[in-house]
């Protein structure tokens, strides 16, 4: 059953590229553009060297095969680890039916891994952030999200340990609040954002986080219906195939 | 009334044992984690192979993730 149930995740963790690629293209390509723009107006006025100087991959590449393997790549790795996320959740967070927990997996999906370390250090575009900086950034980011997990972990072990004294709902409401404690302690100790650099427009900057946000999402709500809608069909398909099948 | 044993189908039960999850769970980690390194921080924070050109095809998708890119 684990092996229908990962490969299903990951076949629909790539099937999420669809809407997430529409999304970013509408979204996401407009701010990125703007930013890249931004970034070559500064760079020429600097005279200077910069990465983007010398094209490796051209900017069409960039926005088509490049974004396209990309959103494959993490739909596939999220995919397989959501399906792990449900096969653990299922029948374990209460009476949920299959699409109902696929759901659940997939918002907590969505808060602990992308909206965890979004709010904390929000995604920039081109010409934003230190390049000097990147390993620090890309540290704190990686470790925001670890940080996520295992106080996503300790929520859940509290929720189903106070289950029994307080109920399902009541001990789901105390695992969150325990969730959103630790995280918060976290924002307060990790050290703070990026600076933006002076001049770079703000309403860029939103909307590329916004996009950057919305991307994200797609795929997390493309896996929980998709993943869901497919295995609450294997359940109760299995539920009919108890009665034996009358052969015509 | 004999009931049909129920068929060893891809239906789902109750619950799926933990030590029935744990292979596949250590296999979508290795690959999810090598597949999210690539995408998201080789060529940027990290190098293994030298050159920015995993850094640029991946460049909209690192950004439009929410990865530092640079």
């Amino acid at each position: 059953m684990m092996r229908v149930l990962l490969i299903r995740g990951m076949l629909v963790g790539l099937a999420s590229v669809v809407p997430a690629y529409v999304c970013a293209w509408f979204l996401g390509e407009g701010p990125l553009g703007d930013a890249i723009a931004f970034e070559d107006r500064q760079s020429h006025a600097a005279e200077g060297l910069h990465e983007h100087g010398v094209e490796v991959v051209s900017r069409l590449t960039q926005q088509t095969v490049g974004l396209a393997v990309a959103l494959a790549a993490i739909g596939l790795a999220v995919g397989g680890l959501f399906a792990i996320m449900f096969a653990l959740a299922h029948q374990r967070i209460g009476r949920l039916s299959a699409r109902a927990t696929s759901m659940v997996v997939a918002v907590a999906g969505f808060v602990v891994i992308s909206l965890v370390a979004f709010l904390k250090y929000p995604p920039n575009p081109p010409a934003v952030g230190d390049p000097e900086t990147i390993q620090q950034r890309s540290l704190l980011y990686f470790l925001t999200i670890v940080i996520g997990i295992f106080a996503a972990i300790t929520a859940v072990q509290t929720g189903r340990r106070l289950t029994p004294r307080y109920g399902g709902w009541n001990a789901s409401l105390l695992g969150c609040g325990v969730f959103v404690v630790l995280v918060g302690i976290a924002y307060v100790v990790l050290p703070g954002g990026t600076v933006t650099e002076t001049g770079f427009p703000p309403d860029v900057l939103w909307d590329f986080r916004i996009a950057s946000l919305a991307t994200q999402a797609v795929i997390w709500v493309t896996l929980g219906l998709m993943f869901g809608a497919l295995t609450e069909r294997d359940v109760t398909g299995a539920r009919r195939e108890r009665v034996p099948k009358v052969h015509a | 009334m004999t009931q049909a044993p129920p068929a060893r189908t891809a239906s789902l039960p109750a619950q799926i044992p933990i030590r029935e999850i744990i292979p596949w769970a250590v296999f979508a980690l290795v690959v999810g984690l090598l597949l999210i390194y690539f995408v998201g921080a080789e060529q940027g924070a990290t190098s293994l192979f030298g050159g920015n050109l995993i850094h640029e095809f991946t460049h909209d998708g690192r950004h439009l993730l929410g990865f530092p890119c640079h």
